[in-house]
């Protein structure tokens, strides 16, 4: 055993009570930081999770139309004296198919799904209900929303003959999967379907609104025959997707929508969480390094004739200075260990104890690998750098001084 | 005697910048290998100074000093740690073992601090150190668990770990009833009998004193008389 281990150990040993004081202290700092860690991730997580449940993180479409001033052309003379907008109209993308495939092969993009959606009432009886018509292709928007794994009956087959619909408008209209509701656009014709699906995507007003067809269906019914207003994205990094949206407009011109424009207060809260979880983490380092730092000042200042003999019987400067940082290691490394399996367990008993009425835990806790490395390499480096000043306050004594006058 | 163990000419040494206190006025001692001498002086006289110097805990203002026939003028930090590692056994009064480690690992102390790591092999001969001062079986005692003597002879055993050339004893026996010191007294010349180790011992005890082969008198930092003894009582040397 090199000889700053067998010093290190036995200071330790020697000092049991702070030892262990101290390692208990590192122990509850570093399960907060797991703990805090874990439950604002989850909770962030579900947040996400919840809001992207009925969204595209990325929706591209085509620019609004603008109505631009009527100049003569010679002499830059206005000829109208008022510039009156345009009413918006579903328009399609120009050259939709080559935008997929650009977008498809765009870095940081995992799932794209063209979309035809336009305005349309739903009619059953006397029963009339004002909707939002998706043209979808089934496999792509399956990728895009988990329509897939939230059905409440029948499948998630749109056709040119028959809709998926959510669960309100199921109720509002009083159907089932096997009936028929007819569908037309906001005064013009249309069709009746069979109803093959009911969904739930844990959004109420989706849940009343959304009418899915196929992408023909809709095509025909809104106009738009051989195009699509927009294209849905699935992007890599949740929280890169600005960055993606904006990469969109620049290559392609069009407008692109990021979930984190059209939810920015909900990434305000995300991200005061997350500064605000920060910074108690840090603050809670910082006690456990003042901790660390004080007994081994304390312990020097015990330690000076012990030192001051050690370095007469020829240790090095080097050892006397290794053998505190060893111990400001140690402590942050035991602490650690037992502080990450402390911090798992409260957040398994949180998990446990907060649950939905159905039993299902409100939010998952995942204590990760990545956080537990982080954690105990947090708490190693604080132990260090807590035991550097003590360490090289020992270092510096004077054999001399500190055997006359220990 | 190829070269003495201590050489020291003269050594000075003062303390402080402003009012400079002149505490060794120019010190002139040889100690050879095997000697057995006593350092006596009042108290201020500057014995611990010059126990320091010669411990290498300290440097001297000015003088020459040299130990194990190795000037120390021109060592740096590391080289006096190694020096002293390798020359020096110290004894001090308070015995000064580590209260975390057994008698055992005491004594191995200084194998340790000179290999950088421990060894299986440091451990039989530490015991057999132990078993040559009497304490054989207390190896795995702590030092609390240890009576003063028996404390002071673990310090001793120590000291020789290294076989070093020179041992400074400061006040060995200095907090001991006198049957007890009698018995560390007799450890010492045992050693120094048997392995040929050259003691220095500071003492303010006479008795002591007198049972020593040598008696170096420091009075106000200046040495006033050094006298060697034959077997036979006393033999002026000067």
């Amino acid at each position: 055993m090199p000889i700053s281990w067998f010093l290190a150990l036995r200071f330790l040993r020697e000092g049991r009570m702070q030892s262990v004081l101290i390692v208990a202290g590192v122990s509850v700092g570093v399960a907060v930081m797991v703990f805090l860690s874990a439950l604002i991730d989850g909770l962030q997580t579900s947040l996400v999770a919840q809001t992207l449940g009925t969204q595209a993180h990325v929706v591209v479409r085509p620019p609004d139309e603008v109505a631009r001033p009527l100049r003569r052309p010679e002499a830059g003379v206005a000829v109208a004296a008022r510039v009156e907008q345009t009413a918006q109209r579903a328009r399609s993308i120009v050259g939709w198919q080559q935008v997929v495939t650009a977008l498809a092969a765009m870095p940081g993009v995992t799932e794209v799904s063209p979309v035809v959606t336009g305005p349309a009432v739903a009619l059953r009886g006397n029963a009339t209900r004002a909707v939002v018509l998706y043209g979808v292709d089934p496999e792509r928007f399956g990728r895009i929303y988990p329509v897939r794994q939230r059905m409440v009956a029948g499948r998630f087959d749109p056709t040119s003959t028959s809709c998926v619909i959510g669960r309100e408008l199921a109720v509002d209209l009083g159907v089932a999967v096997g009936d028929r509701v007819r569908l037309a656009a906001v005064g013009g014709v249309g069709d009746v379907y069979l109803v093959a699906g009911v969904f739930d995507l844990g959004n109420r007003e989706v849940n009343r609104r959304w009418v899915v067809v196929s992408t023909r269906a809709a095509q025909t019914m809104l106009d738009l025959v051989g195009g699509v207003s927009s294209v849905d994205l699935r992007v890599r990094d949740l929280f890169a997707a600005d960055a993606v949206a904006a990469d969109v407009t620049a290559r392609t011109g069009l407008v692109a929508d990021s979930w984190m424009k059209t939810n920015a207060q909900l990434l305000v809260a995300l991200r005061s969480q997350a500064s605000s979880s920060q910074m108690i983490q840090f603050f809670v380092i910082l006690a456990v390094a003042m901790g660390i730092a004080s007994v081994l000042v304390v312990s020097v200042v015990q330690k000076g004739k012990e030192i001051g003999i050690l370095r007469a019987m020829g240790t090095a400067r080097s050892t006397v200075l290794r053998v505190f940082l060893l111990q400001g290691a140690l402590v942050g490394l035991v602490g650690s260990v037992l502080g990450t399996a402390l911090g798992a367990g409260l957040g398994a008993a949180f998990a446990a104890s907060a649950r939905n009425a159905d039993g299902s835990p409100t939010f998952p806790i995942t204590v990760s690998l990545a956080l537990v490395a982080r954690s105990a390499g947090v708490a190693f480096l604080t132990g260090v750098l807590a035991a550097a000043l003590p360490a090289r306050r020992a270092a510096r004594l004077d054999p001399a001084v500190a055997i006359r006058n220990g | 005697m190829a070269e003495p163990v201590v050489l020291l000419e003269g050594v000075r040494k003062s303390y402080g910048d402003k009012v400079v206190t002149e505490v060794l006025k120019g010190v002139d001692l040889r100690v050879d290998r095997g000697e057995f001498a006593a350092l006596v002086g009042p108290s201020g006289s500057g014995k611990s100074t010059l126990l320091n110097l010669l411990g290498l805990l300290d440097r001297p203002t000015s003088g020459r000093l040299a130990i194990a026939g190795e000037e120390t003028a021109g060592l740096d930090d590391a080289g006096l740690t190694r020096l002293r590692g390798h020359a020096i056994g110290f004894v001090f009064q308070f015995h000064h073992l580590l209260p975390g480690l057994s008698a055992a690992e005491n004594v191995m102390m200084p194998m340790i601090a000179r290999e950088g790591r421990t060894a299986k092999a440091m451990v039989p001969r530490a015991v057999a150190l132990l078993d040559r001062v009497g304490l054989a079986g207390r190896a795995d005692a702590l030092p609390s668990a240890l009576s003063g003597g028996q404390q002071q002879r673990v310090a001793i055993a120590r000291a020789l770990a290294l076989g070093p050339p020179l041992v400074l004893a400061d006040e060995p026996t200095g907090n001991l009833d006198t049957r007890t010191a009698d018995q560390i007294f007799d450890v010492l010349r045992e050693f120094n009998r048997e392995l040929g180790v050259a003691f220095l011992i500071v003492t303010h005890d006479p008795r002591l004193a007198a049972r020593c082969d040598r008696t170096i008198d420091l009075v106000d930092g200046a040495i006033v008389s050094d006298r060697r003894r034959t077997a036979e009582g006393a033999a002026p040397h000067r």
